[in-house]
């Protein structure tokens, strides 16, 4: 998508291209960079299907609106998506196990496209209720796990995020950093894991998708006849 | 279990027999589906277009009453389903058309609008005041209009101009707050007005037109009005519709001020219904999902491979698609389910859900199956493969789906009650449209192939021919070698990772993409425009109407008619043509009249009293204007900007999307200013600014260019604007086209190749590519194994033994060295037919006889014609060419199965020699004409013994005689060969080092003391290393020796051929002494010999390198690290030492200390080539892959996948420039960025033709090696440049 994004200056010798896909702590910082990227740019997405239904028809500033949440939300969804992105390949060969399923862009693309129409989901459609709402896009997300991930690991791992980030947003809401504006669950909204959820899926997939191309080189490198 | 595998079979059956059925009929089938697509599509015509731009209804205004909140009632046909409920307000509009008359020469333009415009004050104060009196009580304006509130806190500077906490009542007056006094007291009523004019073209509604209700230019309120009337309205929002108290006030206003001539309907209400508008902050999401959605199409289409055209499959998959969704459109809407959801925004989720992976799957699946089937159960099998996967997925979509459809939520049942429907019409698409359209296009692909393809030859298609060529290559060396042949794919893509900036730039100059996207966004640009201003042009068709019409007379700019029509209101000046005095203005009309008659001079008197008293040079003649009212008047909001209303509304924060307002006709207004009375209204500033408006239309006004309205100003400068800017984007597309796109169009001669078969890199940029006709060296007859040279002559050595010595520069072949014996023991396949006439062969039984002195004849003697060299040999047996390990060495671990047992025996090659003989004993009688196959010179066939037969038997070799003899005795093929100076060294099976004189074709030297064959050869200055089969290392030097010692030159003691002849020493002897053996360097035959900076290298198939000294020959280090044997070694200058073996290892060596430097995995199968600049490390392998690696590192940076049989065909030029071989072409790649440079094709006859071996010159020229001929090529002089 974005490898491009960070191009830092190397020796002449070799194609900047070539050198930074082959060199193992430049490509980290590639996909680390990328994921934060399309963490962010998620982000600010999202966060505008959630504000849109307050948004007129003539706002008096777009620009504003875009930029509505906090400063920190991006940049923390981008943090944690790229920890996130670069987690999962990094569990899946710790474990040993590479990831083999649907390891293909379009993929990808398709599992992306799905998270964003959860979010749209949760934001635009009128559920009777928020137990409704919650269960729905509970299903949904696992769902999501089951077409695109249907690794043990993943799963556990989309567990673990959903919990962490429930917890940490219930602490920043409890301490007042911010508020929902109809919290059903303690402090929060009761959908807000699943979105946690299917957003560290998705996350993780897009990693896993980057990771393939470092693989790739590695397994070039040391494969035997 | 046996149910499912039932199921599944019946299934697979069921899309067996679909797939023949349509591959069989592909045309009726495809009219068939498109025919179904139409149907199912055809209610969405009764859809409305989805748009933002308004929609209209209209009702009586007799008994109009608001429509109940409740679902409509009634005929259903006719009132739009919006139209429920009250309306967000009602429109009251007030038409006023004002001017003064009758009109007098000498008043300034000012004066045209600013009398009507201050007569607003008094006619707003009327409207406000107005009430209603009946039975029910006082009604007024308040209780009935629209209360707005604030404004929206963004807009505090429209804050004194439009209405708060009160009335929305509009009007021109509002830019002065409603407040005469600021009126006049304000000197320029323009600038008033435009000051709030957006800076930049815009099309929604701005502030003038809000407050005057109508369109700017219709306003009349500018310098130039030559009508001299004035229109302008004030708008009134109604919360409700009280009918008595509108038309009270109507009537009330018709009589205060009466339009006598008007003719305006006034019998309909017209609702506008508003779309939702789509603001960028909801785009923005909606975007995001459709990039998402098209990075998912290109992503999934980019899969698509192995079919005649790739981007028609994949039109196909995106057809099927979109049109299953409007198929799914189109049958919910047929069974009454009208789509409530935003179309455009869950399309994307559909697209998504629905996908395309089905119809990847089937394409893959069908490409998949054997090629040399027919097409139609090609597609059946393929159908059939897949089917219980494509049925267990649409189930699995299916049940999900359902999941969805019990979440009872209206919005999402709704989605997925769309998505089932989708899923099945595409499954009904894919299984009859695209299934048909595959077979076509598989069709067509076999179509294409067979026209390529020569019929004798029968492999059957183009890219599974590679996998099974590949499969059938080791195979080879075993079999007994058939006429049947492999077509080799005449080209193939080259996988190579370009740098990105170069694949973007490839992408854009192929694509064009600039001008496509350009193009695109024109089309969509004024897509839009046509489409969401259906009320621009709406007012141009009704304008062009109006003009034909007579009754669009009335319409027309009325000019103004002197003396015309009287206003029935005001008859008293029915024949006013001429100005009164402003003095007596103030009288009654009767004195008015009287002045008119009384002349001239009053006008004159007032002329000279006025501010402009100075020019009272000429009397003006004033003239009377008339109002009046047409078609174009009614329903003058149409002319507005259709955002018009919502921008109104959004000032309060009032949305109108998805709601409507009903807009009352509107109340005509008359007023006819007298002249005094726009007098007294003239600012003083005014009258010095302004020179008098001068009606007459032949004597324009000279006007300053001060006044001139700003509006104009604006134009003028967006005009310049636009001009810079197209300038500018046109130079700049220039400049970008100049970049991108490749400067040589014209380039293209009458025989270009297709397109398919230029070599280009997997992006599809083919470089621009030339035909240079390079200097062929015809003379071999056979393939030639060998070749060296000095940079000045050029040696080859061919299959049969034959030397010949070229001139580099030139390409004269300067000297033949014939076979030094001549036996005729054989035919082999390789043999050409033209060598064939019987002459030679009656010749050559002759002289076989006379071998011995034959021989010597013809060294000593001229180079002949190669009359003999025709003769065969066994040396095409023997896999000979270790030195120049191209070509031969690709060949040679081919042969690997075969391989481990030559390798055990040390290249014993009696047994084949014996299988050979025998098969051609057995074969001898038949006096073989060749059946009209000219064989080819693949690389694979090299090592093959296979045999045809043979026209005598064999006379020089004793059929009988012992297969383990053979090697010593019979046959001395060369095996290696080196050039220095004029100096030849060959290096024979037999053990024999020769050494010859380039330029004369002589002997001059020989050397029989090993006895085993010299694999390869190294010369340097006067020292000649040979290195042989049996492992042993002989360190000759040469000499020059002046006495005719010729006994030193004797062969070995088991040889009886070739005795040396005195005459070989005749002149400048030259001695080849063994100065050091080392008997037992390696174990296992030496593969591999390079020299340089005083070192010698060995690699050997005992899987060890060995690092001698060369002056001493003594062993410095064995080099332990392969598993395999070598097969390349490269040692240069700077002491690095490069290793590849047939492990596909490539070991890289610090010869100073002999420790290992790194160690890649470079090749599946041998590295059969191995070369190094000062940065990378280029290796070739067996599986035609040349990979080039970080020489520092060892990490490989990328690889270029060659043409079959070209694998090791490699040459480095310079530092960066690499030249590789291909079917008749050679490429030029930039080292550094694995850019393809250029392909240069080396004349027509040389397609067919895979160059084996590349060797380059010092002068920049590069030998190609296309079986027996060699071509010289000049590297392109646009290359030279980047050196």
């Amino acid at each position: 998508m974005a490898e491009n994004d960070a191009m830092p200056t190397l020796p002449k010798k070799c194609g900047p291209y070539i050198s930074s896909v082959t060199s193992r702590g430049m490509n980290l910082v590639i996909r680390g960079v990328v994921l934060f990227f399309i963490g962010v740019f998620l982000a600010l997405v999202l966060n505008l299907l959630q504000i849109q239904r307050n948004v007129t028809l003539f706002p008096p500033d777009v620009i504003t609106s875009i930029f509505s949440s906090a400063w920190w939300v991006p940049p923390c969804c981008g943090t944690a998506s790229a920890l996130i992105g670069l987690l999962y390949p990094c569990m899946d060969r710790h474990l040993g196990e590479p990831h083999k399923f649907k390891r293909e862009w379009s993929s990808v693309m398709r599992c992306v496209a799905v998270f964003v129409g959860i979010n749209h989901a949760s934001a635009k459609v009128d559920f009777a209720n928020n137990i409704q709402l919650s269960l729905t896009l509970a299903a949904l997300s696992i769902g999501l796990w089951w077409t695109f991930d249907r690794s043990r690991s993943g799963f556990g791992l989309g567990v673990g995020i959903a919990f962490l980030a429930t917890l940490v947003s219930q602490l920043l809401v409890y301490n007042g950093v911010y508020q929902y504006t109809s919290p059903d669950f303690l402090y929060v909204r009761s959908w807000l894991p699943c979105i946690f959820f299917a957003g560290g899926i998705t996350m993780g997939n897009i990693g896993r998708q980057l990771a393939m191309y470092e693989c790739k080189v590695i397994a070039e490198k040391s494969h035997e006849d | 279990m046996t149910l499912t595998e039932r199921l599944r079979e019946r299934i697979s059956r069921a899309f067996y027999s679909h797939g023949l059925l349509c591959a069989s009929y592909p045309i009726p089938i495809i009219l068939f589906t498109a025919l179904c697509i139409l149907a199912c599509c055809s209610p969405l015509l009764k859809l409305p277009l989805p748009g933002t731009g308004p929609v209209e209804f209209s009702t009586p205004l007799k008994d109009y009453a608001p429509p109940g909140a409740g679902p409509r009632h009634g005929e259903p046909g006719e009132r739009p389903d919006w139209y429920v409920g009250a309306p967000v307000a009602y429109i009251q509009q007030i038409l006023v058309k004002a001017t003064v008359s009758p009109w007098q020469k000498n008043f300034l333009a000012v004066d045209v609008f600013r009398s009507p415009l201050a007569r607003v004050f008094q006619l707003v104060e009327e409207i406000r005041n107005h009430a209603l009196r009946d039975s029910s009580g006082v009604r007024s304006l308040e209780e009935v209009c629209l209360q707005v509130t604030d404004l929206l806190p963004g807009l505090r500077k429209l804050r004194n101009l439009l209405p708060e906490h009160g009335c929305l009542l509009l009007s021109p007056g509002n830019f002065w707050q409603n407040d005469r006094e600021r009126f006049n007291a304000d000197p320029d009523i323009i600038k008033t007005i435009h000051q709030h004019e957006p800076k930049t073209l815009q099309t929604s509604a701005t502030l003038k037109d809000l407050l005057f209700g109508l369109p700017g230019r219709y306003s009349g309120v500018s310098l130039y009005n030559r009508r001299r009337v004035v229109s302008y309205t004030v708008t009134l929002g109604l919360q409700r519709y009280d009918s008595r108290f509108l038309s009270s006030l109507r009537s009330r206003l018709k009589l205060l001020h009466p339009s006598p001539n008007c003719s305006l309907r006034e019998e309909s209400v017209v609702h506008v219904h508003f779309k939702e508008e789509i603001g960028i902050a909801e785009l923005i999401p909606l975007v995001t999902t459709y990039i998402i959605l098209f990075a998912y199409i290109y992503f999934s289409t980019r899969k698509i491979d192995m079919v005649k055209s790739k981007w028609g499959l994949a039109l196909a998959a995106v057809v099927t698609v979109l049109s299953s969704l409007l198929m799914s459109v189109g049958l919910c809407t047929l069974f009454g389910l009208t789509p409530t959801l935003n179309g455009g925004e869950i399309f994307p989720y559909l697209v998504v859900v629905i996908g395309l992976e089905n119809v990847l799957v089937l394409t893959k699946s069908v490409v998949s199956t054997p090629v040399d089937l027919e097409v139609k159960l090609r597609i059946a099998q393929g159908l059939s493969n897949e089917s219980w996967s494509i049925m267990k997925n649409m189930a699995t979509e299916l049940g999900i789906i359902l999941i969805g459809y019990f979440t009872l939520v209206p919005a999402i049942q709704e989605f997925c009650l769309f998505a089932v429907v989708g899923l099945v019409s595409d499954f009904f698409l894919q299984m009859f449209f695209f299934t048909t359209v595959l077979s076509i296009d598989i069709r067509r692909m076999e179509l294409a192939d067979l026209n390529k393809r020569l019929p004798a030859e029968s492999c059957l298609a183009k890219a599974p021919c590679r996998a099974r060529a590949a499969a059938l290559r080791p195979a080879v060396p075993h079999a007994p070698h058939t006429p049947h042949t492999i077509t080799l794919q005449p080209s193939s893509l080259r996988n190579l990772r370009l740098p990105k900036r170069l694949r973007v730039i490839y992408f854009f100059a192929r694509t064009r993409l600039a001008q496509r996207l350009i193009m695109a966004g024109t089309v969509i640009w004024i897509g839009i425009l046509v489409y969401t201003d259906p009320a621009g042009l709406r007012t141009y068709l009704t304008s062009q109407v109006t003009e034909q019409s007579p009754l669009g007379d009335a319409g027309l700019p009325a000019m103004p008619v002197p003396g015309g029509v009287l206003p029935a209101g005001d008859p008293k000046v029915d024949l006013s043509v001429f100005p009164s005095e402003p003095v007596q203005l103030s009288e009654n009309q009767t004195q008015q009249q009287w002045e008119q008659q009384a002349g001239l001079e009053p006008d004159q008197h007032s002329w000279a009293r006025g501010p402009e008293g100075r020019e009272n040079g000429q009397l003006e003649l004033g003239a009377e204007a008339e109002v009046t009212w047409g078609a174009e008047d009614e329903e003058m909001w149409r002319k507005l900007s259709f955002r018009h209303w919502p921008a109104l509304f959004s000032y309060y924060n009032i949305t109108l999307a998805k709601r409507y307002i009903s807009i009352l006709p509107a109340i005509p207004v008359t007023l006819y200013l007298k002249p005094q009375e726009a007098l007294e209204l003239r600012h003083p500033q005014e009258a010095s600014r302004y020179q008098p408006f001068l009606a007459e239309p032949g004597t324009p006004p000279e006007r300053p260019a001060q006044p001139r309205a700003h509006q104009d100003v604006t134009l003028y400068k967006v005009a310049a604007l636009g001009l810079a800017s197209g300038m500018l984007l046109v130079l700049l597309l220039f400049c970008l086209y100049r970049v991108l796109c490749p400067k040589n169009y014209g380039q293209n001669g009458p025989g270009r190749r297709r397109r398919g078969d230029l070599p280009c890199d997997d992006y599809g940029y083919s470089p621009p590519e030339t035909e240079i006709v390079p200097l062929v060296l015809r003379g071999h007859l056979m393939d030639i194994e060998c070749l060296a040279s000095d940079g000045m002559l050029l040696v080859s050595c061919c299959l049969v033994g034959q030397i010949r010595v070229w001139d580099a520069q030139t390409g004269d072949c300067l000297t033949v060295i014939p076979k030094p014996r001549l036996r005729r023991d054989s035919s082999s396949i390789f043999d050409y037919q033209e060598g064939w006439d019987p002459s030679p062969d009656s010749k050559n039984g002759l002289e076989d006889s006379l071998e011995s002195s034959q021989q010597l004849k013809r060294l000593l003697g001229p180079p002949q014609p190669p009359l003999f060299c025709d003769q065969p040999d066994l040396s095409s047996l023997i896999d000979t060419n270790f030195l120049e390990r191209a070509g031969t060495a690709a060949s040679e671990p081919r042969l690997r199965a075969v391989g481990a047992r030559h390798r055990d025996s040390g290249y014993d090659f009696s047994s084949l020699v014996g299988k050979v003989y025998e098969e051609h004993g057995s074969a001898g009688g038949r006096n073989g004409t060749f059946p009209g196959l000219s064989a080819p010179h693949g690389p694979d066939e090299r090592g093959l013994g296979d045999r045809s037969p043979g026209d005598e038997p064999c006379a020089g070799c004793d059929r009988s005689s012992p297969p383990q003899s053979w090697g010593g005795d019979l046959e001395s093929s060369i095996w290696s060969l080196e050039l220095q100076g004029n100096l030849i060294v060959a290096g024979r099976s037999n053990g024999r080092l020769e050494v010859w004189d380039a330029i004369e074709g002589t002997l001059r030297s020989s050397n029989d003391e090993g006895q085993s064959g010299i694999t390869a050869l190294v010369f340097l200055n006067n020292r000649i290393v040979a290195a042989r089969l049996n492992g042993s290392l002989d360190f000759f030097s040469l000499e020059t020796h002046t006495s005719l010692n010729h006994l030193q030159f004797r062969g070995g003691p088991g040889r009886g051929s070739l005795p040396p002849s005195p005459e070989l020493c005749r002149g400048a002897a030259l001695r080849c002494r063994l100065t050091h053996g080392v008997p037992c360097a390696h174990h296992k035959p030496i593969t591999a010999l390079r020299a340089a900076a005083g070192r010698l290298v060995t690699g050997s198939q005992d899987h060890t390198l060995r690092v001698f000294r060369l002056e001493d020959s003594c062993c410095l280090f064995t080099l332990q690290g392969h598993s395999g044997a070598i097969t390349a070694v490269y040692i240069d200058q700077t002491m690095v030492l490069a290793s590849g073996g047939q492990d596909g290892a490539i070991c890289l060596w610090d010869v100073l200390t002999g420790s290992r430097v790194s160690h890649m995995f470079a090749h599946r199968g041998d590295v059969t080539s191995l070369t190094c600049t000062t940065s990378c490390v280029i290796s070739s392998g067996l599986d035609d892959v040349i990979s080039i690696w970080d020489r520092s590192s060892g990490i490989k940076l990328y690889s270029i996948q060659q043409e079959l049989g070209c694998g090791a065909s490699l040459g480095v030029i310079s530092d960066n420039l690499l030249v590789t071989g291909g079917q008749g072409c050679v490429s030029f790649w930039d080292i550094g960025y694995g850019d393809l440079l250029q392909t240069v094709y080396l004349g027509k006859s040389n397609e067919s033709q895979p160059a084996r071996q590349i060797l380059v010159l010092e002068n920049a020229a590069i030998v190609c090696n296309f079986g027996s001929e060699l071509s010289l090529v000049y590297v392109p002089s646009v290359l030279e440049k980047l050196d």
